[in-house]
């Protein structure tokens, strides 16, 4: 695997108030038709962090993910993203805010009609970026992905793999300083789940983006704590001595409330028994 | 099929209302700030536009065809038959030409944009669109908006003159009627109040396809079902206010115009 361009790996500074979490819950709710999805939810994502988050299906991990880019809003409760509540906050204002959060859809999201060159590029054209610019921008931010050879293709010409690494390009070609990955391996063959799981362990290590990722696969929670992205490689490689990546943290769902969170260590020494039964 | 409650049901049309007329607002509002998105718009007036120009062509060229033939044989027994001129121009200017057009834009039409923007919104495109930092009411809903309203009217003037080359050909291969007299009367019997009638009318339905068309495909929801659903709820939704729509709108012109 190449290594990323220095261009990829920089993210632009974000001023955040002293003390503030990139990501901040306070006693978030919401249900849809009378359905309650997540019930008083609260949790801190630190500048830098890795937070995983676990739960058997239709937990409101999606929904978590989607309320914290502002798409929907909770019924009750706070969320603050770069240290600003999105409460009260006009649709104008979240759009601004989202040009530093990128965002990977868990059946990639990508438009038919743009080929992939197009795709990626979306939000550079509607930045009215340079069309030059925006095209060596694309190139670095597919070869990221090992993509480069389908710039011209369009996503029905994909496979479901391809589609989910031109999905990660298009969330990390703006810089961003928060991912959300909404089960960047789901549905995906063991392999081509690696694969990924190694593009979001490299964005981790080489741009220390702060990020939010959903998987269904416990294996791939546990390869992202305790792999790294070697440099010198180009792979991702065990973390030697059985250590753990510090950055990487755990949040686990279980009907909408929250029954972990914390590290890698205290999940897996964990005595709760639901917790145990969920990763056996 | 799922039983609701009266009161649940009230409160669901309500909603929609309210739905429907918030994008509406927000679509028109959109055309005077910024970002526009002009190549959007254009794009959109091509495949609205010159793409129903077939089926609007051949709509208003056999209406007009058929009305000489139907208005012949009534106005035989008056001894009127060189009326058929006049009959077959207001009947295509005042009425015809903007419904027919208006549906059959709308059949081909609301149906597509429900259908696109419903696959959209099924596959989080439109979610994607908005973590992306774009608005698509802004990018999906104003360019198809104006497209349509600019290009019914012109599509309705096409049909109308379609209708009535339609008719005076039938008049005078069929029916042995003079050619020039079917224009002369046909051309006489149009006042300036007519004229606006029937170009008032493709403002509203060209509003009406658009919004209609948009507001089910945004709000589609449950897979490829929901999407199919969404296409036939709007083509159905729009032909009925088109068509209630066109009456008001009669109703409104006789009150100004006199006729």
């Amino acid at each position: 695997m190449p290594l990323s361009s220095p261009e990829i790996a920089a993210s632009p500074s974000l001023e955040m108030p002293p003390g503030a979490a990139v990501v901040e819950f306070k006693n978030v709710s919401i249900g849809f038709d009378e359905n309650q999805v997540l019930r008083d939810i609260s949790f801190r994502v630190e500048r830098g962090e890795t937070r995983i988050i676990l739960g058997p299906a239709g937990g409101g991990k999606s929904t978590l993910l989607k309320l914290a880019n502002g798409l929907i809003a909770p019924d009750s409760g706070e969320i603050s993203i770069f240290g600003k509540s999105l409460t009260g906050m006009s649709e104008r204002e979240i759009f601004e805010l989202r040009a530093h959060i990128g965002m990977v859809f868990q059946e990639s999201a990508l438009f038919d009609s743009l080929t992939v060159e197009d795709n990626v590029a979306y939000r550079l054209h509607e930045e009215h970026v340079h069309e030059a610019e925006a095209h060596d921008r694309v190139v670095e931010a597919l070869r990221f992905v090992e993509l480069e050879k389908a710039i011209d293709k369009f996503p029905p010409e994909l496979s479901g793999g391809m589609r989910r690494r031109v999905s990660i390009a298009r969330a990390i070609i703006s810089r961003p300083d928060l991912i959300l990955y909404d089960s960047p391996t789901g549905g995906l063959d063991p392999i081509t789940s690696t694969t990924i799981i190694e593009l979001v362990v490299k964005q981790r290590d080489v741009s220390h983006t702060t990020s939010l990722l959903i998987t269904h696969r416990l294996q791939d929670a546990f390869t992202l704590a305790t792999h790294r992205y070697s440099q010198s490689t180009g792979h991702m490689e065990p973390i030697p001595n059985g250590e753990l990546d510090p950055s990487t943290k755990f949040l686990v769902f279980n009907e909408g409330k929250i029954v972990f969170d914390g590290t890698t260590r205290e999940l897996t020494h964990t005595e709760d028994p639901w917790l145990k039964a969920y990763m056996e | 099929m799922k039983l609701v409650s009266p009161g649940a049901f009230a409160k669901n049309i309500v909603a929609s209302v309210q739905e429907y007329s918030l994008l509406s607002g927000r679509a028109i509002g959109n055309i005077f700030s910024n970002p526009r998105y002009i190549a959007d718009t254009f794009t959109q007036m091509d495949s609205i536009g010159v793409g129903s120009l077939p089926i609007v062509v051949l709509t208003g060229f056999f209406t007009g065809c058929v009305l000489a033939l139907q208005a012949a044989v009534s106005l035989k027994e008056f001894g009127a038959i060189n009326m058929t001129g006049k009959l077959v121009a207001l009947s295509m200017v005042k009425e015809l030409g903007p419904v027919l057009t208006g549906l059959m834009v709308s059949g081909r039409n609301a149906s597509g944009m429900a259908s696109e923007l419903g696959s959209m919104k099924v596959t989080e495109q439109i979610d994607a669109m908005r973590a992306l930092g774009t608005d698509p009411i802004r990018k999906l809903v104003t360019p198809r908006l104006v497209a349509t309203v600019f290009m019914l009217f012109f599509l309705t003037i096409i049909s109308d003159a379609c209708g009535t080359g339609g008719g005076a050909l039938v008049a005078v291969v069929l029916l042995r009627l003079n050619g020039p007299a079917f224009f002369h009367t046909a051309y006489m019997s149009l006042v300036g109040g007519d004229i606006v009638e029937g170009l008032v009318k493709p403002l509203f339905s060209g509003f009406i396809i658009a919004t209609i068309g948009c507001y089910y495909g945004l709000r589609t929801t449950g897979g490829t079902q929901g999407v199919g659903k969404a296409t036939t709820q709007a083509v159905v939704a729009s032909s009925v206010l088109i068509i209630l729509v066109d009456f008001l709108v009669t109703q409104l012109m006789i009150g100004i115009f006199g006729r």
